[in-house]
C-alpha cells in the first residue's frame, strides 16, 4: 500500500501515460482508450454513490443517456455546437433529473432503493424510446461535433486528437474533483453514512440532504460522461439509458473494487478491454463468436478469487507468495 | 371500449399476471429465504421455453406429460446448479452475487447458442388446445390461453397447499421470516435451500414452457422478463408469496391495459415502472412486507 504522501503519484502518472499514449497506438487503439476513459468517468460518478455512500443505484444510465441526448438534441443542425453551452446543459439536465429521482427514491432503502432507481431509469428510457423526443429505437445522429472556443484558438471535437485530450482532461478533472470531495467534510459524512446511517443521524448530521447532494453530483458527472460519449460517437440512442447499461457500469466498479476511485477506472478499463479482447477474431480465434462464454467465466473467476475486486490483486499476490 | 374487448383484455391481463406469478414466486423465495439476488432467474425461463421447443416433437399430443417431464428436468438441473454454484454465493455480499449471477446469464446464453442456435422458433399448440371459444357475438378467445391460466392457477393452488399445509412449507415459511432462527431450531438449512432453489428453477421453467406456444422462443428472452419479475417481487414485498400473486396480477393489468388505452398506449412501457415507483414511495417495503428479518 502506498503511503498517503505519495498516493497522488499513481493517478498523475496514469494521466501522463494516457496523455502520451496516442503517440504510440493506432487510431483504433485511440478510440478504444477514449471509450475506456468515457466509461471511467461514468464509473467514477457511480462509485461516489455505491462505493462511498453505500447507495446502490440501478438507474444510473438514465443520467448518462440524458447527457448524451441533450448534447445531440441541442446541437444546431448545420453548424458545430459550442462546448461551453452543450457541456453545462448536458450536466444540468442530468442533475435536474437526478434531483427529482433522488428526492423521491432516497425515501427507500437497500434493495427497494435499487428497484426505485431502476424504475425511474426505465421511465427515462421509455420516454426516449417511445416518444417523438428521441426519434425512436435508432436514436439520433450528430451532424457536426461541438467546438470549444478558447480565445482565438479552438478545440474542434471533430478532430480525433482534440477529442482524445478533452476526454482525458474530463477524466482527470472528475478524478481530482472526487478525490477532493472524499477528503472534504462532505465526503467524510458520506463515508459515515455508508458505515452507519443511524449513528450519523444521532451525531447530528441530517443524512437525507447529504445523500441527495451526492446523488445529484453523481447524476451531473454521469451527464458529463454522456456528453463525452455523444461527442465521441456523434450519436445517441435509447439503449444508453437502459438498465443493461446501468448494470454494466455497476459491474465495472464491482470488478475494479468498491471504495476506491482507482477501482472504478481499473474496472472500466478491464471490462472494456476484456469485452474487446474476447470478441476479436485475430486474438482468440473462433472463440470470438462465443465471447459471452469466455467473459462470463472470467468474471466468475475474478469474483471467486478476488472478493476485493481487481485492486485487491497485488495484496492477494503478496499473500500467495508468502 | 366495448364489453367484449374489455373482457378479452381482462383475460389476457390475468393470464399474463399468472405467468409472471410462476416466475416471481420462485424468485421471491430464493431472495427471501436464501438472500441471493439471482439475476439468472430469467435464464431458467428461457431454459423452459427452449425445452418446450426441443421436447414438443417427441411428445406429440401429450402436452401435459411434456410439462411434467420438463419440470422434473428443470428441478434436477436446479438441484445440481445449487450444489455446484449457488451454495458458494450465500456468504458473499449482495453485489458480488449480482456480478456472478450476471456472468452466469452470459454463460447460459452462450450454451443455448451452442446447443440450439440463435434462430427464433415457434412452438405449436397441441391440437386438443388449438381452437378458440366464442365470446359474446363478435369475439373469440383462444383455448390455449385459457389453458395457460388454468395451469397457472392449479400450480398456484398447489404452491399454496405446499407452503401452508406441509412440514416442508412450514420450514420454508420459517426460513423466509427468520433464517437464523430457523437454523437455530434445527431446520436443515442446506437441504431447504437446495429444495427451494430447485423448486424455483422448476417454476420458472414451467412458466417458460407454458409461454413458449404463446410467444415465440428467442435468444435473450430471459432478460426482458427478469426485470419485470424483480418489479413484481419488490412490489409484493420480498419473501411473500401472496404479495407476489397480488403484485403479478396488478402488473398484468397495468401492462395489458396500458397497451390498449387510447392516449396512454404510446407510453405503455412506463406504466409498470410508474406503478412500482408510486407503490414504493407510499409503502417503502412493498405491499405485503414480511415482519421481522
Amino acid at each position: 500500500m502506498a503511503n498517503a504522501k505519495t498516493a497522488w503519484l499513481v493517478p498523475v502518472a496514469g494521466a501522463v501515460a494516457l496523455g502520451l499514449l496516442p503517440l504510440v497506438v493506432t487510431t483504433y487503439g485511440q478510440d478504444l482508450v477514449m471509450r475506456i476513459m468515457v466509461f471511467a468517468v461514468f464509473a467514477l460518478s457511480l462509485e461516489l454513490l455505491v462505493g462511498t455512500t453505500g447507495l446502490v443505484s440501478l438507474g444510473h444510465a438514465a443520467f448518462f443517456g440524458i447527457g448524451a441526448y441533450i448534447t445531440v438534441l441541442l446541437s444546431p443542425a448545420s453548424e458545430a455546437g459550442s462546448v461551453w453551452l452543450l457541456l453545462p446543459l448536458a450536466m444540468l439536465a442530468a442533475a435536474a433529473y437526478a434531483l427529482v429521482v433522488g428526492a423521491l427514491s432516497l425515501r427507500t432503502k437497500g434493495i427497494y432503493f435499487i428497484m426505485v432507481t431502476l424504475a425511474f431509469g426505465q421511465m427515462a428510457y421509455f420516454v426516449f424510446h417511445d416518444t417523438p423526443v428521441g426519434r425512436g429505437t435508432d436514436g439520433i445522429f450528430l451532424n457536426l461535433r461541438p467546438v470549444l472556443e478558447l480565445g482565438s484558438a479552438a478545440l474542434d471535437l471533430g478532430d480525433r486528437m482534440h477529442r482524445y485530450y478533452l476526454t482525458l482532461a474530463a477524466l482527470a478533472a472528475t478524478y481530482a474533483l472526487l478525490a477532493l470531495v472524499l477528503r472534504s467534510r462532505f465526503g467524510r459524512a458520506l463515508a459515515g453514512i455508508k458505515v452507519n446511517e443511524q449513528r450519523m443521524r444521532a451525531a447530528g448530521f441530517p443524512t437525507y440532504p447529504y445523500k441527495l447532494a451526492a446523488f445529484v453530483l453523481a447524476g451531473a458527472l454521469a451527464g458529463l460522461a454522456g456528453f463525452l460519449l455523444a461527442a465521441k460517437d456523434a450519436a445517441a440512442n435509447p439503449e444508453l439509458l437502459s438498465w443493461h447499461e446501468s448494470g454494466v457500469v455497476l459491474l465495472m466498479i464491482i470488478l475494479g473494487g468498491l471504495g476506491h476511485l482507482r477501482g472504478a477506472v481499473i474496472g472500466a478499463a478491464a471490462f472494456t478491454l476484456l469485452r474487446e479482447l474476447y470478441g476479436t477474431y485475430s486474438i482468440v480465434g473462433p472463440l470470438a463468436d462465443h465471447w459471452q462464454l469466455t467473459l462470463g467465466f472470467t468474471v466468475i473467476a475474478f469474483v471467486a478469487l478476488l472478493p476485493q475486486g481487481l485492486i485487491g490483486l497485488p495484496a492477494r499476490l503478496r499473500t500467495a507468495r508468502g | 371500449m366495448p364489453l367484449e374487448v374489455f373482457l378479452v383484455q381482462c383475460l389476457n391481463a390475468v393470464q399474463y399476471g399468472l405467468l409472471l406469478f410462476l416466475l416471481a414466486s420462485g424468485l421471491t423465495l430464493i431472495f427471501g429465504i436464501m438472500g441471493v439476488i439471482n439475476l439468472a432467474h430469467g435464464s431458467f425461463y428461457m431454459l423452459g421455453a427452449y425445452m418446450a421447443f426441443v421436447l414438443a416433437p417427441h411428445f406429440g399430443q401429450n402436452f401435459l406429460v411434456m410439462l411434467l417431464a420438463g419440470v422434473l428436468i428443470a428441478a434436477a438441473f436446479g438441484f445440481v446448479l445449487e450444489w455446484a454454484f449457488f451454495s458458494y454465493l450465500y456468504q458473499r455480499e449482495h453485489l458480488q452475487q449480482v456480478l456472478m449471477t450476471w456472468a452466469l446469464i452470459l454463460v447460459f446464453e452462450e450454451l443455448r447458442s451452442l446447443s440450439v442456435g440463435n434462430d427464433v422458433h415457434g412452438v405449436k399448440v397441441p391440437d386438443w388446445l388449438a381452437g378458440s371459444v366464442p365470446l359474446g357475438t363478435l369475439m373469440t378467445y383462444p383455448v390455449y390461453r385459457l389453458f395457460a391460466s388454468a395451469a397457472c392457477i392449479a400450480v398456484a393452488i398447489g404452491l399454496y397447499v405446499v407452503v401452508n399445509r406441509t412440514r416442508l412449507g412450514m420450514m420454508i415459511r420459517a426460513g423466509a421470516s427468520n433464517r437464523d432462527m430457523a437454523r437455530g431450531l434445527g431446520v436443515d438449512i442446506r437441504r431447504l435451500y437446495r429444495i427451494v432453489f430447485a423448486g424455483g428453477v422448476a417454476l420458472a421453467a414451467l412458466a417458460g414452457m407454458i409461454a413458449a406456444p404463446l410467444s415465440s422462443v428467442y435468444p435473450n428472452m430471459g432478460s426482458g422478463v427478469l426485470i419485470i419479475c424483480f418489479v413484481v417481487v419488490v412490489i409484493g414485498g420480498i419473501g411473500s408469496i401472496t404479495g407476489a400473486l397480488l403484485a403479478s396480477l396488478l402488473v398484468g393489468f397495468v401492462d395489458t391495459f396500458g397497451k390498449v388505452l387510447p392516449v396512454f398506449s404510446q407510453y405503455a412501457g412506463v406504466g409498470v415502472y410508474l406503478l412500482m415507483a408510486v407503490i414504493l414511495i407510499l409503502r417503502p417495503e412493498g405491499l405485503l412486507a414480511r415482519r421481522g428479518t
